[in-house]
């Protein structure tokens, strides 16, 4: 169990999202394919604030295990930050997506080209 | 004298122009007969405070007053001031004299126009700026003012500007005395180069006066300053302008010939005389240009059927003399000759004025007769012929006999070659004057305007269209658009003209004949010393040691028996002629065929009008240059244009292809983008 092995599921999971994000047509799919990214992201912070030595720690007498590491909880606090706007964005996200469907009988990504040049 | 009394010979007409213009016009025009009388008691104040300062130039000599800052900036300062030397004390008085007359005048010749108002001020103007070019102490000063005459003459020209003729002669008048304006311009920056404290002409002076000036810069300054003379003062090639300026109202010819415009051009040359004097090649340019000019232009009057055409010739003609006399070195004579010439060249036209005033048209043959129905203005116009053609003792003998006397005594060949041009001048001018005299007064009546205009309905139904452009057919315009405008000048009425404008008249008549004798005797005449005013013009005591050694030299005794006689012979040979062939007021003369052929060359002004209209304007100028201007701005200015916003609108048409609208593109465009990016920094990067 070390950084880089993380960062690998990290870096999978995230690819994994964004294939389904550019690949899957139902928004419903693509929103989950966004949450899929958003945690690979989360697991990515919480693995380098473990496994690494906070900027304003290091050159001092610290390793990754002292007590003075494990009380920073920088990457953990980003990660509850964005899970609470995933939550926020999904809402939002599902909402937009009723009310297209309820216009347009559809929630087909690619039928969704008002914007197009 | 003080400065500010000199100031105020110049604020004096600028103040009743503010006010006729931005006054009485716009709020009082109902009393607009005011402006005559504002305009008249301005030009008088002028003309009063000018007389002060003659006398005082003559007490205390030159005065420089202070030279004042108008810009201040580093590595430019111009200054400006008030120069009073003999030259402006001697144009002060001619200028607001014969304006203040011509002033009088207009009140009648004007009474009832439209555009009385705008006519004084318009001639306030013209005087202030006049005033302000002769005061200029610096020579951004001068060009400043120079350009403001300019201007003046330009809305006086136009001053019917309803009339196309007269529209078009003041836009001829302006452009071309621009072309010459533009020579005086590069002079003056020329100058500047040299050094910017030179454009203080006092200072000039004595830069010249210490041998600071090398030959060949006062040559090409000289020169650039000589053009725009030639422009102003109408001399060859740029003359084609004056004849045509007769379009505007006959008091106007008479400012613009005698005192004003005209003479600027001399004055011009007069007052950077020491500078011109330096460079030989300059002074022989001007001669043999102005001798040239008197001959070119006499010959041209001897044909001229319009009364004021021949009036207009014969300006040209004399300021030919002026500038001939400048040439040749002998610069008293001619200041003198602008001084005579300015009073019986005024009287002239105002005579040409009253005629019209009668006769409704300025066309002399369908004049004739008019002895009888204005004794007055006969007797003052044959006063101005024989004062201009030079009959003794007439002032125009005097002047023009020094000018001959100049040009001889200057011996080079081109003095003499001057001097016989001047002779033969001298011929011409007694010839087309008193042509001019028999024809209008002589013989019995030949309808005036009613002829005219029968006359041309007869030969041409639609005498306007003809009468548009360069200027044939101009005996139409005058006539008929002038009724137009005023009643009053447009049918005949046979009879003297009124008080105020006979009045002037008779002022400068009397000018024409004692401002020759009274003021520059041959010898002590009472309390008038012997060669007064070339004493007097080149009595310049402290300020300027150049200026008068330049001059003394033409304050010489100017008198030669063997000259005066041989001019006045030819004088009088001239009008015997003209009697002999308009003696009985002839409208025409028949002519044996090679001499038709002349006649017809000279009617037609030797084809300049053409020359200028269809060769160099038509075809050089617009087919050519502008044609070629026209090339480059199609093909590369507005070129570049198009093709820039031509590639702008097709790049763009392409790359909307690229917004489809299809949101899962645009994310897979920046995946890879970022994809892209990532892989290039691993391998280029660090």
């Amino acid at each position: 169990m070390n950084l880089e092995n993380v960062l690998l599921v990290s870096a999978v999971i995230f690819g994994i999202g964004l294939f389904g994000v550019l690949t899957r047509r139902n928004v419903i799919v693509v929103l989950m394919s966004i949450e899929l990214m958003f945690n690979a992201v989360n697991l990515a912070a919480i693995a380098f604030a473990r496994f690494t030595v906070p900027y304003s720690l290091a050159g001092g007498p610290v390793s990754v295990t002292s007590d003075a590491v494990r009380q920073v909880l920088t990457g953990q606090a980003f990660a509850v930050f964005v899970i609470g706007v995933a939550a926020a964005e999904v809402t939002l996200g599902l909402a937009l997506a009723m009310a297209i469907f309820r216009r347009r009988e559809t929630v087909e990504v690619t039928d969704l080209t008002t914007a197009r040049g | 004298m003080t400065e500010a009394l000199a100031w105020l010979i110049i604020l004096l007409p600028l103040a009743s122009f503010v006010a006729v213009a931005l006054v009485i016009r716009p709020f009082f025009n109902r009393w607009s007969i005011a402006a005559g009388w504002v305009t008249i008691a301005a030009i008088a104040g002028s003309f009063v405070l000018s007389l002060v300062a003659a006398a005082a130039v003559f007490n205390d000599g030159s005065i420089a007053y202070p030279s004042r800052q108008w810009i201040a900036a580093p590595g430019l300062v111009i200054p400006f001031g008030i120069l009073l030397d003999p030259l402006t004390a001697v144009m002060l008085v001619v200028a607001s004299g014969v304006s203040l007359l011509v002033q009088i005048y207009s009140q009648g010749y004007m009474r009832g126009d439209r555009g009385y108002a705008r006519y004084f001020a318009y001639m306030s103007l013209f005087t202030a700026s006049m005033l302000g070019l002769v005061l200029a102490r610096s020579i951004v000063q001068m060009f400043f003012f120079w350009e403001l005459v300019g201007l003046c003459s330009y809305l006086l020209i136009g001053f019917w500007f309803t009339r196309p003729a007269a529209a078009a002669a003041a836009k001829k008048a302006f452009l071309v005395t621009r072309l010459g304006d533009f020579g005086f311009l590069l002079a003056v920056l020329y100058l500047f180069f040299q050094g910017g404290e030179l454009l203080d002409v006092p200072t000039l002076y004595e830069a010249i006066h210490a041998g600071l000036i090398a030959t060949s810069v006062a040559t090409w300054i000289g020169l650039g300053i000589f053009a725009g003379a030639v422009g102003k003062s109408a001399q060859f090639p740029l003359h084609t302008w004056l004849p045509d300026a007769m379009e505007g109202p006959t008091p106007v010819s008479a400012l613009i010939h005698a005192a004003t415009m005209v003479a600027a051009g001399v004055f011009l040359v007069a007052r950077f005389f020491p500078l011109i004097e330096l460079s030989g090649t300059t002074m022989d340019v001007i001669a043999l240009i102005g001798g040239f000019t008197a001959v070119f232009a006499a010959s041209m009057g001897l044909v001229a059927n319009d009364i004021k055409r021949v009036m207009a010739y014969s300006t040209v003609s004399q300021l030919g003399y002026m500038m001939l006399a400048l040439g040749v070195g002998a610069y008293i004579p001619a200041i003198f000759h602008l001084f005579t010439h300015a009073w019986f060249k005024a009287l002239l036209f105002l005579s040409a004025g009253s005629v019209n005033h009668a006769a409704g048209t300025f066309d002399m043959r369908y004049m004739g007769g008019l002895r009888k129905y204005m004794p007055a203005t006969y007797a003052v116009m044959i006063i101005g012929g024989l004062s201009l053609a030079g009959i003794f003792p007439l002032a125009g003998f005097w002047s023009k006999d020094e000018v001959l006397v100049g040009a001889l005594e200057n011996g080079s060949p081109v003095g003499i070659m001057t001097f016989l041009l001047g002779l033969i001048a001298v011929l011409m001018t007694a010839f087309y004057m008193f042509r001019a005299v028999f024809m209008t007064f002589h013989g019995s009546w030949r309808g005036g305007a009613d002829a005219e205009a029968a006359a041309n309905a007869s030969a041409h139904p639609a005498p306007q269209a003809a009468g548009g452009h360069a200027g044939d057919g101009h005996g139409d315009g005058h006539g008929d658009g002038h009724g137009d405008e005023h009643g009053s000048h447009g049918g005949v009425h046979l009879a003297e003209s009124p008080l105020v404008m006979v009045l002037p008249m008779g002022i400068l008549a009397a000018a024409a004949i004692f401002a020759g004798i009274l003021v520059n005797p041959p010898t002590a005449l009472g309390p008038i010393e012997k060669h007064f005013f070339g004493e007097y013009a080149a009595h310049n005591k402290p300020v300027f040691p150049t200026h008068e050694d330049a001059v003394r030299a033409g304050a010489e005794p100017h008198f030669n028996l063997v000259i005066a006689l041989a001019s006045t012979a030819l004088a009088v040979a001239g009008i015997g002629l003209a009697y002999t062939f308009y003696g009985r007021g002839q409208a025409s003369v028949s002519l044996p065929a090679p001499l038709a052929k002349v006649h017809r060359v000279l009617t037609r002004k030797y084809y300049f009008d053409e020359l200028y209209e269809r060769v160099l304007v038509n075809n050089l100028f617009y087919r050519r240059f502008s044609a070629a201007f026209e090339w480059i701005d199609t093909n590369w200015i507005d070129g570049f244009n198009y093709r820039v916003t031509l590639w702008t609108e097709r790049s763009g048409r392409a790359l909307t292809h690229l917004q489809n609208g299809q949101i899962q593109a645009y994310g897979t465009a920046i995946a890879l983008g970022v994809l892209l990016t990532l892989a290039a920094y691993f391998v280029w990067g660090a």
